[in-house]
């Protein structure tokens, strides 16, 4: 946990100090970028953790005293609790180091929500299947991004709307769009996680 | 002979596209002009790649099912063929695109939603490669092919649909919609569609057949050491 929290940090910082000499350089769509790609690698690091590199025993252990539903829904839940922190956390170091140029808060706010959620049910699965493959993180990395780009491009389009300041009903087709990929998700992961967990 | 009679119909259909397609009037449209012919080599590109994305997902599902190696193998072997597709559509896209935008790339919305969904399906070869248990890679790789269709879907029906974009049919411009779409055209792209649907069903059936042979021989050969 600390670990991740300075993951984080340092990744705030590194994108901090090589803008360091050009402040001027960091526009609005740069920090939306530079955001969202530190939320992307942060979430995947964070996530990956939940089923690469436990011990042998310990799944054996929860195989045999749980169901597979309930173990997927509080691994899910987990995730999505440890998500909204980071990337919470992640807006407050940006505020801090960057500077903070986005306009319609609360929108913002709901989108770092919305997506932290599709970040947490989707990765969860898919570290659930990586991690019974030999180089489990490089694996996860290549797995994940496809999947997770469509959340990624409605999250960046409407942070661009929030930076811009525009009218909220303009933005309202992408927000549904992303409830609706996270359901989706969720359901899938849902329903496939038994499958994964047998062996 | 009997069975075979839809790969006929593949055939038959296909040179009457390439007949048609080349040779029947078109209509008179801006900006695309003749270039409209992609419609019937392009466009079917993405119809049969869908298709055979989704016969491979339906035999993950059926795979998860019930486990025979014969699912995993279809549902294998119609991904390869679709990602092959995909593949096509996208050089497709970009010959046209060259000679209509300016450039190959352009950033278009369906074009990043088509680059996405052939990335998915490599990351399925991949993962694949490396899982070495032979069941477990099968039912893995079924979940993963599963949970990659359900999250294409919003990529390719849904976002580009948000978006403004160049690409013809949207965004006003003149292109595959049931305005513009004039009954000629529609003579020659119905059965394009059509034929290079069975085209990719043919060759994929063929990979299968190829693939459940190898399986045998190696069986017997196994049987023949023992």
């Amino acid at each position: 946990m600390a670990g991740l929290a300075l993951y984080l940090l340092s990744t705030v910082f590194i994108c901090y100090v090589t803008f360091n000499l050009r402040q001027h350089l960091i526009t609005p769509a740069v920090w939306s970028s530079l955001f969202w790609i530190t939320i992307l690698f942060t979430a995947v690091n964070a996530i990956a953790k939940s089923f690469i590199g436990e011990r042998k025993g310990l799944h054996v252990y929860l195989y045999s005293i749980a169901s597979p539903a309930a173990i997927v829904l509080s691994k899910m839940l987990y995730n999505l609790t440890l998500c909204l922190l980071l990337s919470f956390s992640g807006f407050l170091f940006f505020w801090l180091f960057l500077g903070n140029p986005v306009a319609d808060l609360l929108l913002f706010c709901l989108v770092v929500f919305l997506t932290s959620m599709g970040f947490a049910f989707s990765l969860t699965l898919l570290s659930g299947i990586a991690a019974k493959a030999d180089n489990s993180y490089v694996l996860m990395a290549v797995l994940s991004f496809p999947v997770i780009l469509s959340v990624l491009l409605m999250a960046i389009r409407v942070t661009k709307n929030c930076i811009d300041d525009l009218d909220r009903s303009v933005s309202y087709h992408e927000i549904l769009v992303l409830a609706a990929i996270n359901l989706l998700v969720a359901a899938v992961s849902y329903l496939l996680f038994p499958y994964i967990w047998r062996s | 002979m009997k069975k075979g009679w839809w790969k006929i119909v593949a055939v038959v259909l296909l040179v009457y596209t390439i007949i048609g397609g080349l040779l029947f009037s078109v209509p008179r449209l801006s900006i695309v002009n003749e270039t409209v012919r992609a419609l019937y080599f392009h466009v079917p590109m993405w119809f049969g790649m869908v298709t055979l994305f989704l016969i491979s997902a339906v035999f993950a599902i059926r795979y998860l099912r019930d486990p025979k190696t014969e699912y995993d193998i279809y549902s294998v072997e119609f991904a390869n063929v679709g990602l092959a597709f995909g593949v096509l559509g996208i050089f497709t896209g970009m010959i046209w695109a060259n000679y209509t935008w300016g450039s190959p790339w352009h950033g278009d919305p369906k074009q990043t939603g088509a680059a996405i969904a052939l990335l998915v399906y490599l990351a399925y070869f991949v993962l694949r490669g490396s899982l070495n248990n032979e069941e477990q890679r099968a039912r893995l790789s079924a979940v993963y092919s599963i949970f990659a269709f359900a999250a294409m879907i919003p990529l390719i029906f849904i976002i580009p649909r948000l978006q403004d974009s160049m690409h013809p049919g949207s965004g006003g411009n003149p292109g595959f919609n049931m305005y513009d779409l004039d009954n000629r055209m529609r003579a020659v792209f119905y059965p394009a569609c059509t034929g290079w649907i069975l085209v990719g069903g043919w060759l994929a059936t063929l990979r299968i057949r190829m693939r459940l042979m190898a399986n045998d021989l190696n069986e017997i050969e196994d049987e023949k050491n023992r």
